[in-house]
């Protein structure tokens, strides 16, 4: 049994402290505000508005599948621009945004004992730009011609030709416009989040004492930094073949009889580009909900976390790993085949670090003393639906059963499930546990249960059947599953079944809604630290905390985030903040 | 204890759902039943992991849930464990991985005696063409295209004149003969997919793109674009038909040949600068097995 951090003498401060921007007006202290905390909430409740637009478009599409030719309305068209919104939006604007400037901005001042962002100013202008950028999007609805239907991956050439809605119109355009300014924006905000975790920790909060929150966010940072700018050089090129008839992505086509101007692009190089991106886009998402449901599992379970430096350092391996993967997502796009063994072998190493993840998760419930509140609840649910999602990856990433699979609706359900269902879990059971933070309140329980149950088993029957459609070959993307040989009568049947559940799942997210509202006011008075956790954020003088977050005082370290439980303490936790050496047994190895 | 309950209901539904609904894969056409195999490893391999995480998790639950005066376990690491754990992780992605990549190996190699036919995608609709009695395609290239040549094949290329034009109608194939399927598109990126065959692969305009494959029993098959392509995507189907070999010689008797189709704008096209030709044809002369196939 090693100690892994010995609650040893405390560095000095380097420097002293700066004054923080006070705000003088209502306008500035709630409105264009420094505050990471109020940015942080504008960009949660920014990104959970346009995140509805992209539920309900989920309903749409599901109404067409489920029920084709019942609603008139939903013509192919259309059944194209809302499939690829939804993705747009769910993935970059809800889940990217929410995770790193919603719980980032929160979490990462208080987490690490600083004031507030090192760059406050900056800071700011990272929500208005990203607000910028939703509103750009979601313009595009009321552009002529409609949003863009090329997609969320938005190959080209198809992506800027006219036999794609929105192509030749305002769509795509603003698409790719919107895209740029989200990437100016989160540059900001990321440049933020990466300096204050390197440079703005207190004294005492070394690198190996940080919640794992922190470690996920600032990892999936740093990747970001590295992968955005990818996305964007594609938009821009993108932007220019399509404005001003260049032909960085198009060869020479022939577009319904008649020879267009471009020749000599490569459609295959915007793959490239969009899935350098798009792969670590998918840790991007999913290192922020580790980290964050390491946390709530040991709080709730009254345990430390299992293998701690493992837990580093299997998110460290997982982000660097992630970037040299990215072509399991193009192994049927007519790249040289020979890239096949490269990438399906390090793609199936990333299951290693993975793996070792959800080993210590349930570990660390292994002789805990698990209080089954809403958070853990969300946790074990996000579990199932990870290894379930994580084990079907294995299926894709192998590149000869990928070729079968890729494609269909087994790819839709494995996406879903680990980087749909499984993160959104995670979100739902951070607002749960932070919640008591933000508001001084706690959420109602009983909706909490029933939002739970409904959203947990609910999106399980609607993905785990799905694969086996994608089994059967039904591919995805089609507006119409008319005249499918492959497809039975049954399998009809069963797309209706998952559109039903689909609406189930969504009903329970209006009542988490008014749960969210309905407290503010209404909920049971929380208390500073109503869960009795280790971390920093749960020892502020006040709560909501207060611009600058910690009074008088800054916290001075002494310890892990993990000191549940300790033998010989008196309660089960010791906040980081509290002195005084408790030694934990030291059993033989 | 419900949730220990339904963790359990979890699992156990999801096996039972695997072993008894009715959705499972077409029954297979191709000799890639390699790839099914590699799939039931993984099912299983991935199956027996996914119920023993969740079980244990059941476990757990059901034996550390906090009751009053429980106090958790004070264990940081277990580095014994941990290793263990990754050893055997390791292994398990092994044994997924080395099948894989061995089929992998198989399917990126062509057979020597592989005919090479191609498959040419627009929106949205699908062509063929097959090589004629001197068993070599003729090159072709997007800018050939018009109206009266609406594969792109090059007019002036002696071997392309007596390749066979199937223009948006049915493809027939012999059992048991081994195809490479050369893949073009003029326009945006398809994918040519057979849920029976297993196989696909993108087509991108400005490249030849290929697989192979041997159909393994006659019948008729639906070709599914697998790329979107457009709003027209859902409806762009195909038909490959598998026949015996005679009656794949009849239908072939029945199809007209490139110089057949366009006999009349032959001389129209005669002035063409003779360079373009040899410019043109990146997939064919690129391939060595195509022409070796040809002698």
């Amino acid at each position: 049994m090693v100690d892994v951090t010995p609650a040893d003498a405390v560095p000095p401060a380097e420097v002293g402290e700066v004054e923080l921007y006070h705000p003088h007006s209502w306008w500035t202290k709630y409105v264009f505000s420094q505050d990471a905390k109020v940015i942080a909430v504008q960009y949660s409740a920014t990104a959970t508005a346009i995140g509805l637009v992209a539920l309900v478009l989920s309903w749409l599409m599901r109404l067409q599948l489920g029920f084709p030719g019942t609603f008139d309305f939903i013509t192919p068209e259309a059944y194209y621009q809302f499939i690829t919104m939804h993705g747009m939006i769910m993935v970059i604007y809800l889940l990217t945004a929410l995770f790193l400037g919603g719980f980032g901005n929160y979490l990462i001042p208080l987490m690490v004992g600083a004031r507030d962002m090192v760059f406050p100013y900056v800071n700011m202008l990272s929500y208005w730009i990203y607000l910028l950028a939703v509103l750009v999007l979601v313009s595009s609805f009321f552009a002529p011609g409609g949003p863009t239907g090329a997609g969320w991956t938005l190959y080209p050439p198809q992506a800027i030709m006219s036999g794609t809605p929105g192509g030749q119109d305002w769509g795509i355009i603003l698409m790719l416009s919107s895209l740029i300014l989200f990437i100016v924006g989160f540059t900001m905000g990321g440049l933020n989040y990466v300096v204050t975790v390197l440079q703005g920790r207190t004294r005492g909060m070394t690198l190996m004492r940080l919640p794992l929150t922190v470690w996920g966010i600032f990892t999936a940072t740093v990747m970001a930094l590295l992968a955005f700018p990818a996305l964007f050089v594609a938009c821009v090129m993108m932007l220019l073949d399509r404005v001003l008839g260049t032909s960085f992505f198009m060869p020479a086509i022939v577009e319904m009889g008649a020879q267009l101007q471009h020749n000599g692009g490569s459609p295959i190089l915007f793959q490239h580009l969009f899935w350098f991106f798009g792969h670590p886009e998918v840790y991007i998402v999913a290192l922020p909900a580790f980290g964050i449901v390491s946390d709530l599992i040991s709080t709730h379970a009254r345990k430390n976390i299992f293998g701690y430096r493992m837990m580093v350092w299997a998110i460290i391996a997982i982000g660097a790993l992630s970037f040299v993967v990215w072509a399991h997502h193009m192994y049927v796009s007519g790249m040289n085949p020979y890239f096949g063994f490269f990438f399906a072998t390090t793609t199936l190493i990333i299951a290693v670090p993975t793996a070792i993840k959800v080993y210590n998760w349930v570990l660390t419930l292994w002789r805990g003393d698990i209080h089954l509140t809403i958070p853990m609840l969300f946790a074990l649910a996000f579990i199932v639906t990870f290894v379930n999602g994580g084990l079907t990856g294995l299926f894709l990433g192998n590149v000869v059963v990928d070729v079968p699979l890729s494609d269909t609706m087994f790819v839709v359900a494995h996406f879903h499930m680990v980087m749909g269902v499984a993160p959104i879990l995670v979100i739902f059971g951070a607002i749960y546990h932070w919640y008591p933070k933000v508001t001084g309140r706690m959420l109602d329980e009983t909706l909490g249960k029933f939002h739970f149950w409904v959203t947990f088993l609910g999106a399980y029957l609607i993905f785990f059947p799905m694969h086996y459609l994608g089994l059967m070959g039904v591919p995805r993307r089609y507006a119409e599953l008319t005249d499918m040989t492959i497809m039975t009568e049954s399998a009809h049947h069963l797309n209706s079944f998952i559109s039903i559940m689909a609406f189930v799942v969504g009903f329970a997210q209006m009542v988490f809604l008014f749960n969210l509202i309905w407290s503010i006011r209404h909920g049971r008075e929380a208390g500073g630290n109503p869960w009795r956790a280790t971390t920093l954020e749960w020892q502020t003088p006040q709560t909501p905390p207060a611009h600058g977050n910690f009074g008088k005082e800054l916290p001075i370290v002494y310890r892990w985030a993990y000191d549940y439980s300790v033998p010989g303490a008196k309660e089960d936790f010791i906040p980081q903040n509290v002195p005084g050496d408790f030694a934990p047994s030291r059993e033989p190895a | 204890m419900a949730v220990v309950l339904v963790l359990v209901l979890i699992v156990v539904g999801s096996v039972l759902f695997h072993l008894l609904s009715p959705w499972w894969w077409t029954p297979i056409a191709s000799n890639w039943d390699y790839i099914d195999n590699t799939i039931i490893i993984s099912f299983w391999i991935t199956g027996i992991v996914f119920a023993a995480v969740v079980l244990f998790m059941a476990y757990c639950v059901f034996r550390f849930r906090h009751r009053e005066g429980n106090r958790a376990a004070y264990e940081p690491e277990n580095k014994r464990l941990e290793s263990w754990l990754m050893i055997v992780t390791a292994f398990g992605v092994t044994a997924l991985l080395v099948p894989g990549l061995f089929v992998w190996s198989r399917f990126v190699t062509v057979p020597g005696d592989a005919t090479a036919i191609e498959v040419v995608a627009q929106q949205w609709q699908w062509s063929f063409r097959l090589p004629g009695k001197d068993g070599k395609l003729g090159t072709s290239d997007t800018r050939d295209v018009t109206a009266d040549n609406p594969l792109g094949v090059a007019p002036k290329d002696p071997n392309g004149q007596d390749d066979v034009l199937v223009q948006a109608a049915d493809l027939h194939l012999p059992v048991g003969k081994p195809v490479k399927v050369l893949l073009r598109s003029i326009d945006v990126l398809h994918d040519f997919y057979i849920p029976e065959f297993r196989a696909k692969m993108d087509m991108i305009p400005g490249s030849v793109t290929y697989f192979w494959f041997t159909p393994t029993r006659t019948g008729t098959f639906q070709v599914l674009c697998a790329e979107l392509c457009g709003q027209g995507h859902p409806l762009m189907h195909g038909v490959v038909v598998v026949d015996t070999e005679q009656d794949y010689l009849a239908w072939l008797g029945q199809q007209q040949t490139f110089a057949q189709l366009s006999a009349p704008q032959q001389s129209g096209s005669a002035n063409q600068p003779p360079g373009k030709m040899m410019a043109s044809n990146p997939g064919v002369a690129a391939n060595p097995k195509l022409s070796r196939s040809a002698q």
